[in-house]
């Protein structure tokens, strides 16, 4: 396929869909699917045929539309001549409801399940890696082509030399979403100049790449669900932009390793491969030049640790996801010993606008260290459950209580939680933070891959902490001894805490221990573990305090000068 | 295995298709898989109990698993783990002596914006209470043997 062909499939593929003056798009993701979205997809389907609207109405299953608690979601499209389609949005639609959100097409929405887009949880957004996902099919190449996709792939391909993308994605000031925030650009220009005869290799014979490009797709943290829809809900813009990656730093395979809990984005995720492969964008000399491409999807099987890069390459070559010490970096000694460029999914799914649109217009959203848009996933006691992206440099609050809609059943907001169990608590006093890399490690929690979890004041923030430490020390690999004894002490002397066996010198031993377990770990989970105890300790250290014995051996709250003697002492 | 020339790394590959298969690993099946891939069989067996998704004892007629990720365990699901615990007499991770229904906890499952989230043979039960809960489960044990009951 070459350029003309792709536009000449987009423009036909648009007319297509212009000749259905509406388009009913109902939310297939987890979160509705959950709800029973697929079985109101048939209703409709069904309440089409019959109705005289037949052959007007087009019904497709789109990604995920972002607000999970009022599932299902469906929308409805009217096609306008120049213009953007005037939708509809429908929330909690049940299969019994299709006659009538069908009859109200063309007249007056259906009141009762109507959906007020005007409110602060859609207008507050900013939508560059979300902005399809929700409007395609993800399951159909043709649907993504018609809204400019894989233009940007052309454009690198046709126009772009190998140097000149990184230095775009340089310019852009992209940072890596997975959480650490690393600059893109640095990682792929390290990739590209990296030689490949450095270090001896060992690749198995049938692979044909001297460099690879990895996606990181293993979502592991507990409260985390933006990698999956966009996975789910837009997989070819992955697919383009790791196409794109491998041109740049000259890599002929990549990898795309997702987690096996996620089953419907690995079956999503295989279709577009299929497609793209089938049309001639991926596989050997793509669009006809001598660039050639080709992505395998590599199964996770649960383990957080494999979110970690050097344990991730581990497992895809077949092992034990077992981190090992860095440097070497993967971007010189990486997957089967060749410079591999490794990626989250949210990172990827930049990379297309930033080509088509140009690096001074991604450079001119969000704060002057932290570029573009995050997507977080909302989630715990708050109204607005589910996934959000909004520009860099928002404080916590307009997520909180614009955005989320606030607390539910009248209760306080005591603290959020970001970045999973290798994040902070953030409490009340700092929710006025901008939302950058920097802020947040200033307040001692970390950006994360984008879970925010929102707790109010019957969380119990010791028993935060424990529940953390529980699944660090679970998912401890075991190869590090700072991480794997120190995160199993850390728990059991937050379980005393727990049982009222707690005295004050556990309190000091506690902070000890956090400081060496960060210090010494080999890799990001040991060295991020304390974090969630570290920042509870900080912001609520009454709520320990207040769970010391209560006899001889503690020193509570109310004697401050007998606990202070009595640390001299010790 | 045949797909990826019986190299060592399709391990991972191989051991999910078999669990696909079988519904979990049993010791026949690892020996047979690390024989093919010319892997030492201590390997096969560390990568089987490394990750958490392989399992090798089998599974009960109806699986429910209770997602224990930090959004649903705010929203209380360890008390949906120990309504089942109590209400069927089996420890969360394993199965009930006449085999009828494994309780499992995940991670996550993905389903935040639902939580709490309890997994019933693959359906997802979003917001679930334990009276709801309860009321499904005994609805899987109370009919007929289903037909996937290896899914």
């Amino acid at each position: 396929m070459n350029f003309e062909e792709l536009t000449q499939l987009a423009e036909r593929e648009r007319a297509a869909q212009h000749a259905m003056p509406f388009q009913i798009h109902v939310c297939a993701g987890t979160g509705c699917h959950a709800a029973g979205s697929e079985m109101v997809a048939k209703a409709l389907e069904g309440e089409v045929a019959r109705s005289t609207l037949k052959g007007k109405v087009l019904v497709k299953c789109v990604g995920c539309r972002g607000l999970c608690a009022s599932g299902p979601i469906v929308e409805v499209e009217q096609q306008q001549p120049n213009a953007e389609p005037a939708s509809v949005l429908y929330a909690h639609v049940r299969p019994e409801d299709a006659p009538e959100v069908v009859r109200s097409i063309g007249g007056e929405p259906v009141e009762r399940l109507f959906l007020d887009t005007n409110q602060p949880f859609f207008t507050r957004q900013l939508k560059i890696v979300l902005e399809d996902c929700g409007k395609i099919d993800p399951e159909r190449i043709e649907d993504y082509i018609a809204r400019g996709g894989y233009r940007a792939l052309f454009k690198v391909l046709d126009e772009m030399t190998p140097s000149e993308v990184i230095d775009e994605i340089t310019h852009s000031g992209l940072r890596g979403r997975g959480g650490a925030g690393f600059p893109t650009g640095l990682k792929w220009a390290t990739v590209a100049k990296a030689n490949p005869q450095r270090y001896p290799t060992y690749v198995p014979p049938g692979v044909q790449s001297q460099k690879f490009v990895i996606c990181n797709g293993d979502e592991g943290d507990p409260g985390a669900f933006m990698d999956r829809s966009v996975m789910e809900g837009d997989p070819h813009r992955v697919l383009e932009g790791m196409i794109i990656a491998g041109y740049a730093v000259g890599a002929n395979q990549g990898y795309i390793y997702v987690r096996a809990e996620y089953p419907l984005a690995v079956k999503r995720l295989r279709t577009a491969i299929r497609q793209a492969q089938r049309v001639g964008l991926l596989g050997n000399n793509i669009a006809g030049t001598a660039f050639s491409f080709n992505i395998d999807i590599r199964l996770g099987a649960g383990a957080f640790v494999c979110g970690e890069e050097t344990a991730l390459i581990a497992s895809i070559e077949g092992g034990r996801g077992l981190p090992r010490p860095r440097p070497p970096y993967p971007a010189e000694y990486g997957l089967w010993g060749c410079p591999t460029l490794i990626n989250n999914v949210e990172t990827l799914a930049n990379i297309a606008p930033i080509i088509n649109r140009g690096a001074a217009w991604f450079a001119s959203i969000g704060t002057a260290k932290s570029k573009g848009t995050k997507v977080f996933a909302l989630t715990g006691q708050v109204k607005n459950t589910g996934l959000i992206e909004v520009p860099m440099g928002i404080t916590l609050r307009e997520i909180v209580f614009d955005i989320g809609g606030g607390i539910p059943n009248g209760r306080k907001f005591k603290a959020v939680q970001t970045g999973g169990p290798s994040g902070g608590c953030i409490p009340e006093q700092y929710l006025d933070t901008p939302v950058d890399y920097e802020s947040l490690t200033a307040l001692g929690s970390i950006m994360g891959s984008g879970g925010l979890i929102v707790m109010d004041d019957s969380t119990d923030m010791v028993e935060v902490a424990r529940f953390f430490m529980e699944f660090c020390m679970e998912e401890s690999c075991g190869k590090c001894i700072p991480c794997r004894a120190g995160t199993a002490q850390i728990h059991h002397i937050l379980t005393k805490f727990q049982t009222g066996r707690a005295t004050m010198r556990d309190l000091r031993l506690l902070e000890e221990l956090c400081d060496v377990v960060k210090h010494a770990s080999l890799c990001g989970l040991g060295q991020s573990a304390p974090n969630p105890v570290l920042s509870t300790l900080r912001y609520f250290r009454h709520e320990y305090e207040a769970k010391l014995r209560s006899d001889g051996y503690a020193y509570g709250h109310a004697n401050g000068a007998a606990e202070e003697a009595l640390s001299h002492v010790q | 295995m045949r797909r990826y020339g019986y190299q060592g790394h399709a391990l991972i590959e191989a051991l999910h298709t078999a669990q696909e298969a079988f519904g979990y690993l049993d010791d026949f099946t690892l020996r047979y898989i690390a024989r093919q891939l010319r892997l030492p069989y201590s390997k096969v067996y560390g990568v089987a109990t490394f990750y958490n998704y392989f399992t090798l004892k089998p599974q009960g007629a109806h699986v429910c698993v209770v997602c224990l990720g930090t959004a649903c365990y705010i929203k209380g699901s360890p008390e949906l783990v120990s309504a089942l615990e109590s209400a069927y007499k089996v420890k969360a991770g394993s199965t009930t002596a006449d085999n009828a229904l494994s309780l499992l906890v995940a991670r996550c499952v993905g389903s935040c914006a639902l939580a709490p989230v309890a997994v019933l043979d693959g359906e997802v039960i979003g917001k679930a209470t334990p009276a709801v809960l309860l009321e499904r489960v005994q609805q899987r044990l109370g009919a007929a043997q289903p037909a996937e009951v290896a899914s």
